[in-house]
């Protein structure tokens, strides 16, 4: 057997991790190319701020819009207060006992659940239990169930790097420990919190099996008028059409990718600024 | 403080210190509340459907006259998709983590660790329709097959969804290690190569397998992607070159047609329940070895 020296099989191992590396790399340049070359052509003001016709092979994807940003504002609404009070619980009053452990666990769990098991229980409850019916508020509780975990740990993980020297000082000068958390350890803490929420919330809007059997509809010949409504959602438009739509253009299906897209690396990009804004401001 | 002492004060304290420790535990309830709702229509199956045909059944004919919920097709499907996807997922993903964290030059690292975030913020349906148009007809045409919508396709396809989860875990997982026990071993007159292989990677072992249980994870449990590219038919694969149907495709695919109370429609909650648990049983071993990854 011939013996290739150490310098050689670092080189050649080396080669093999940069093609790995690039195998998962120049796919996604690829697709985000190919995504805006073909879907840049679709994009109109009618595009942005009409109702599809003919079947979804004109028009616009306005009322997909729309819906996709009421379920994220309806997402927010059920998962941060929830999602702030328990990382609360977890960061500033849990002991290192089973009920902390067991919550861990059931963090864990939930963020492993599969999103159309999440489906499933929110048509179970919401839709045909609580008798919400297939509606935007179905839809959101379902999601914000499924953001909980990722709001829940990256608030936790925010609250944990205010230093505890705050917490003394301020319970040093008289300070509640409720008045101590309010006044001192969230005001801290918060760019940390939006900056998980925002993620999460990015997350729920690029959803599609949660809400297939909770709240999405096929085609609605008008908006939305209350929270008992069903609505158009973006991923559930981009997946009616590129699968159920027989000769559609492509580029309205590219258009739709595209939009969905943009909307989820907004929200990812300002989750990214707020992050930045605020550590330049952090003194310590 | 003087505010504190009044009162109504402090039972606003109490109350919120209330609310804070029912948000702490919300999560257990969802858990319970998940369960027992998949569980509560799941079982509902067994009144008209033995358990021994759901989870021994090798058909899935859930509209014939009499209708079989066989389990057995679905959940090989999924197993099927999940091995091909893990078997590609792997090897490629340690590759990347390796060289993302230790190889690759600093302002090189940073954009190949943005790239993959970037990857892990596309929509799974956005993914499946690219799939859908562009490796359905590759797999096509490289294996010469009659249609490109096969469980290989699915496996490449959740295979590269995957690789956010097992790339930045693996990566977090190796920078993990001590700074000393790499300098130790360079100390020592190791190559860089032999450092990762006989010094870092054994270190990194707990954490790379966390996250390989977790993308495991991620892919039994990926809907959208999987129905629009693996072909959908409901049959024991023989190779990984035929249409399969996995459990979350069957779910998502099926649940609209079912009557509301239908033994469809229970068989469909007691798939979920099966889902619920492998993915349990999952969580569970990624838990254990970021446990252990900790305590060393």
């Amino acid at each position: 057997m011939i013996r290739i020296s150490a310098k050689w099989t670092e080189r050649i191992a080396f080669f093999f991790l940069l093609v790995s590396t690039l195998i998962i790399i120049i796919p996604v340049i690829l697709i985000t190319v190919m995504i805006i070359q073909k879907g840049l052509p679709a994009m109109n003001l009618e595009f942005l701020t009409e109702s599809p016709r003919l079947g979804m092979r004109a028009g616009g994807i306005f009322p997909a819009i729309l819906g996709t940003v009421y379920l994220v504002l309806g997402t927010m609404v059920f998962a941060l207060p929830i999602g702030i009070l328990a990382a609360i619980y977890l960061s500033e009053y849990a002991r290192d006992n089973w009920l902390t452990r067991a919550i861990d666990l059931a963090i864990v769990n939930l963020a492993g659940v599969p999103s159309v098991v999440y489906g499933l229980f929110g048509l179970g409850l919401f839709v045909i239990f609580l008798n919400f019916g297939t509606s935007i508020l179905a839809g959101s509780l379902t999601l914000a169930i499924m953001s909980l975990p990722v709001i829940i740990t990256a608030s936790r993980e925010a609250l944990g790097t205010v230093p505890q020297s705050f917490r003394e000082v301020s319970l040093a000068l008289g300070a509640t420990r409720w008045q101590t958390i309010r006044r001192v350890v969230l005001p801290n803490a918060l760019p940390g919190i939006m900056t998980g929420t925002v993620l999460a919330l990015s997350r729920a809007a690029g959803e599609t099996a949660p809400i297939l059997f909770t709240v999405a509809a096929f085609y609605l010949p008008k908006l939305p008028q209350s929270v008992f409504d069903q609505c158009m959602a973006l991923p559930y438009h981009l997946y009616v059409i590129a699968t159920q739509v027989p000769k559609i253009k492509p580029h309205v299906q590219y258009g739709t990718a595209l939009v969905l897209i943009v909307m989820v690396l907004v929200m990812n990009l300002s989750a990214i600024l707020i992050r930045a804004h605020f550590r330049k401001k952090k003194h310590w | 403080m003087e505010s504190a002492r009044k009162p109504w004060n402090r039972a606003l304290e109490f109350l919120i210190e209330r609310a804070i420790f029912f948000a702490g535990i919300i999560s257990i309830f969802f858990v319970i509340l998940i369960f027992v709702f998949l569980l509560k229509e799941g079982v509902s199956l067994l009144k008209t459907y033995p358990l021994k045909d759901f989870i021994f059944g090798q058909k899935w004919y859930p509209i014939s006259e009499p209708p079989s919920f066989g389990v057995v097709p679905l959940l090989l499907g999924s197993l099927a998709v999940t091995m091909g996807a893990i078997v590609i997922a792997v090897p490629l993903g340690m590759g990347a983590a390796i060289y993302i964290a230790v190889v690759a030059p600093g302002w090189l690292k940073e954009i190949l660790k943005a790239t993959v975030e970037f990857l892990a913020a596309i929509p799974s349906i956005v993914l499946g329709f690219i799939g859908l148009v562009t490796l359905v007809p590759l797999v096509k045409q490289v294996f010469h097959l009659t249609t490109g919508l096969t469980a290989i396709s699915g496996s490449i396809m959740l295979a590269f969804m995957a690789m956010p989860t097992i790339v930045s875990m693996m990566e977090d997982a190796l920078t993990a290690v001590p700074r000393s026990y790499r300098e130790g071993a360079i100390a020592m007159g190791a190559t860089k190569w032999q450092m990762i292989w006989r010094v870092l990677l054994p270190a990194a072992s707990s954490g790379m397998l966390a996250a390989i249980m977790l993308g495991i994870g991620r892919v039994i449990g990926e809907t959208m992607a999987v129905l629009m590219i693996t072909g959908n038919a409901a049959r024991i694969p023989t190779s990984l070159f035929q249409p399969v149907r996995t459990m979350t495709a069957t779910i998502a695919a099926e649940m609209g047609e079912a009557v509301q109370g239908s033994d469809h429609y229970f068989a469909l909650f007691a798939i979920g329940i099966v889902l619920f648990i492998i993915t349990f049983l999952i969580n569970l071993a990624a838990g254990f070895f970021i446990g252990r990854a900790h305590h060393k």
